[in-house]
């Protein structure tokens, strides 16, 4: 298996060229750009064919015409970031409203004011009620395998439905690691050719998409689309399941379990973080902490099951948010209480904003973070149900 | 359906219909009338994108379509992203695009989606220079929305947003030329066009599909609901407009400006024959009248200089 040493973007531009998607239309963002200027550079070194780049003129504009080209049976693909995710937001709605299974990269970045370019999941997060799959990695790997996934997934007759595979800002977008990356072939025969559920080209059986849906109807669109992401559990299983078995990474669990087996704490996280996360769960298991860590690899779907499964056996979990929703609490934090209510696993949950603007979490935190959360168990009371980990004072 | 030898001989517009019975247009559209000659131009072999305005409900609610064509209903600003993205998908695929016998892409947008709102994204398709052809029809309001100015309102209209009354708050602005605004973009082609003269339009779409490059089309659209009209007097107005020289009829190809028949050869008609027949303009003075008569002949003779320096 070919290894190659690239940043998470160009993990994410070599993906997609793997998975011969025959339309990228973009518009630059740092710290994006490197993910379409990589692109180009395939069109004009002749490394891909078929391949037709729209330049577009607004990230709003990316994705009406990424939804044009899906809508039209092409596989498509896009990337953006931050304020351009906040501007495409009308759109994301649009291509999950029209099934279409475009996939995307968005590069985890703080929104303004105050301009930051550094890591933070507000901006993604706050695409929740769009439609789309959400998929974080933790590497620039799993950016990789990731892109390769989403399409298998939003492609698959049971989705069709969009697809967001997130990478942390610099952390991973512009920092070099191994990416395996497999023959041609191989991927060909893991993603065929797209069969679009249907296609403008349909002069035969002409038929329009997104008309107006009156009451009598709209609500059963709904209703398919709840659906769609209840069956897009069992797909990620499967998709994630088999490219375990062709390429030897499997990503069967939406949650991935590190030594939680036996662990009274659990940290739970989604993305880059989460490396570091497993990084000091080893040092604190040397130390004598029962720890692991839950890396919730797809957001949407949320994976309800696997985490009740998790705190069914834990004494308290740990959430570490690198987002905020104003007014509320960490958006992960929000999601997993949610979920537990009504179960009888009833850990001790505390919710660490973390890291919001590209602040680096270390392991030393992490410890910190773990020393807090002992003492909370020895006492059987939270001290405060949310932390500002690195708020200076 | 084959028809008797004479009557075919009259027809000038193709005879078969791509836009069906069942519509739901008001009585008097302009824009249905329009959407219909662009339907038996292309035969059937375009595929269409319509953003949020009057033709999204026109086209019929789900799971209706009175289009024989492939619809894609899409966002109010997205016109000009979605064509150039159906086109690219095209070409991807290996599909033949325009020609005689290739695939039309067509956006069929309103002023509002096209002069406000979605300027951006049609001047992103102009400059990219998609093989696809932008129609705005133009009923100079938002009149899906509730009849509100748009910047295609001209001075002194009625909308309900300049709704006139003691203050005189009526359109205090000339309407937007988007056509200069395309023609800046030196696009392969651009034309004004009027339902009223079906021939002309027709020609000019015939002309769109044979031309490489992006290719836009300003379509005048009379529309009784927000003009305040009589239902029967669309076309009369739609030809007068261009009879004052209000729409002149034209077309800009290579860099040259050519004025269609039967826009006013010698003397525009009054402005006032147009203006007196719509409900819109009832707010209107005798000094505003003689200020948007002085603004259209203004560009009147602009657009004939045009024409004259760079025919």
């Amino acid at each position: 298996m070919p290894k190659k040493v690239v940043s998470g973007n160009y993990a994410a531009a070599y993906a997609a060229k793997h998975a011969r998607v025959e339309v990228v239309a973009a518009y630059p963002i740092t710290p994006q750009t490197s993910i379409i200027e990589k692109i180009a550079e395939f069109i004009a070194n002749g490394e891909v064919e078929n391949l037709q780049y729209v330049p577009v003129e607004s990230e709003h504009s990316a994705m009406a015409a990424c939804i044009g080209a899906s809508a039209t049976g092409a596989r498509a693909f896009t990337a953006t970031s931050a304020q351009g995710l906040a501007l495409m937001h009308e759109m994301l709605h649009w291509a999950a409203g029209a099934r279409l299974p475009i996939v995307m990269v968005d590069v985890n970045r703080a929104m303004a004011p105050p301009w930051s370019v550094w890591d933070d999941q507000t901006d993604s997060l706050s695409q929740r009620d769009t439609g789309w799959l959400q998929f974080y990695a933790e590497n620039n790997q799993e950016v990789y395998d990731g892109v390769l996934m989403a399409f298998k997934i939003a492609e698959h007759e049971k989705v069709n439905l969009p697809v967001m595979v997130v990478e942390s800002a610099f952390i991973l977008s512009h920092t070099y690691d191994v990416v395996d990356m497999p023959e041609q072939e191989e991927i060909d025969e893991f993603l065929p050719p797209r069969k679009p559920l249907y296609t403008l080209t349909d002069f035969e059986n002409p038929f329009s998409v997104g008309a107006l849906g009156t009451p009598a109807d709209y609500y059963e669109f709904r209703y398919k689309i709840a659906k769609a992401m209840e069956e897009a559990k069992k797909v990620i299983k499967e998709v994630g399941k088999e490219y375990g078995e062709r390429f030897g990474r499997d990503y069967s669990q939406m949650i991935e379990l590190y030594k939680t087996d036996d662990a009274e704490i659990v940290f739970m996280g989604m993305g880059s973080l989460m490396g570091t996360v497993k990084e000091a769960v080893d040092m604190l298991r040397s130390e004598g902490y029962k720890v692991g860590a839950a890396k919730v690899r797809w957001f949407r779907p949320f994976p309800k099951e696997e985490l009740y499964e998790l705190a069914k056996n834990v004494e308290g979990i740990a959430v570490l948010d690198r987002n905020f929703s104003f007014g509320q609490e960490g958006i992960l934090f929000n999601e997993s209480k949610g979920v537990l209510y009504n179960t009888d696993a009833k850990p001790i949950m505390k919710n660490y904003i973390v890291g919001l603007g590209g602040r680096d979490l270390t392991v030393n935190d992490v410890k910190t973070i773990a020393k807090n959360m002992r003492e909370i168990i020895q006492k059987g009371k939270l001290d405060r149900e949310i932390e500002w980990y690195h708020l200076k004072r | 359906m084959e028809l008797p030898a004479d009557v075919k001989k009259r027809l000038t517009l193709p005879f078969e219909e791509h836009f069906y019975a069942g519509h739901t247009a008001c009585q008097g559209c302009g824009a249905s009338l329009g959407l219909r000659y662009v339907l038996k131009a292309y035969g059937g072999k375009a595929i269409f994108t319509i953003p949020a305005c009057c033709s999204t409900i026109i086209a019929g609610p789900w799971p209706y379509t009175a289009l024989n064509a492939p619809l894609f209903h899409t966002a109010f600003e997205t016109t000009g992203a979605v064509i150039s993205g159906i086109e690219a998908a095209l070409k991807a695929k290996g599909y033949k695009v325009k020609g005689e016998d290739g695939i039309m892409v067509v956006g069929w947008a309103g002023d509002g989606g096209t002069a406000d709102i979605g300027l951006q994204a049609l001047s992103g398709f102009l400059e990219r220079g998609h093989d696809a052809l932008y129609i705005m029809y133009d009923n100079e309001a938002y009149m899906n929305t509730g009849i509100q100015r748009s910047s295609s309102t001209p001075y002194g209209a009625w909308t309900t947003n300049t709704p006139g009354g003691k203050r005189h708050f009526i359109e205090q602005r000339p309407k937007k030329k988007v056509i200069d605004i395309v023609i800046a973009h030196k696009p392969a082609y651009a034309a004004t066009a009027s339902i009223a003269y079906p021939e002309d339009f027709m020609r000019k779409l015939k002309k769109a599909q044979t031309i490489r490059g992006p290719s836009f089309i300003q379509l005048f659209a009379p529309c009784p609901t927000g003009w305040r009209s009589p239902t029967d007097k669309s076309i009369e107005l739609a030809r007068l407009a261009v009879q004052t020289a209000y729409f002149p009829l034209f077309e800009y190809e290579n860099g040259k400006y050519k004025i269609n028949m039967p826009s006013p050869n010698k003397e525009p008609k009054p402005l006032e024959e147009y203006l007196k027949l719509q409900g819109r303009f009832k707010y209107m003075t005798k000094e505003d009248m003689e200020i948007l008569q002085e603004w259209v002949l203004k560009e009147w003779e602009e657009l004939k200089k045009k024409a004259e320096l760079f025919g």
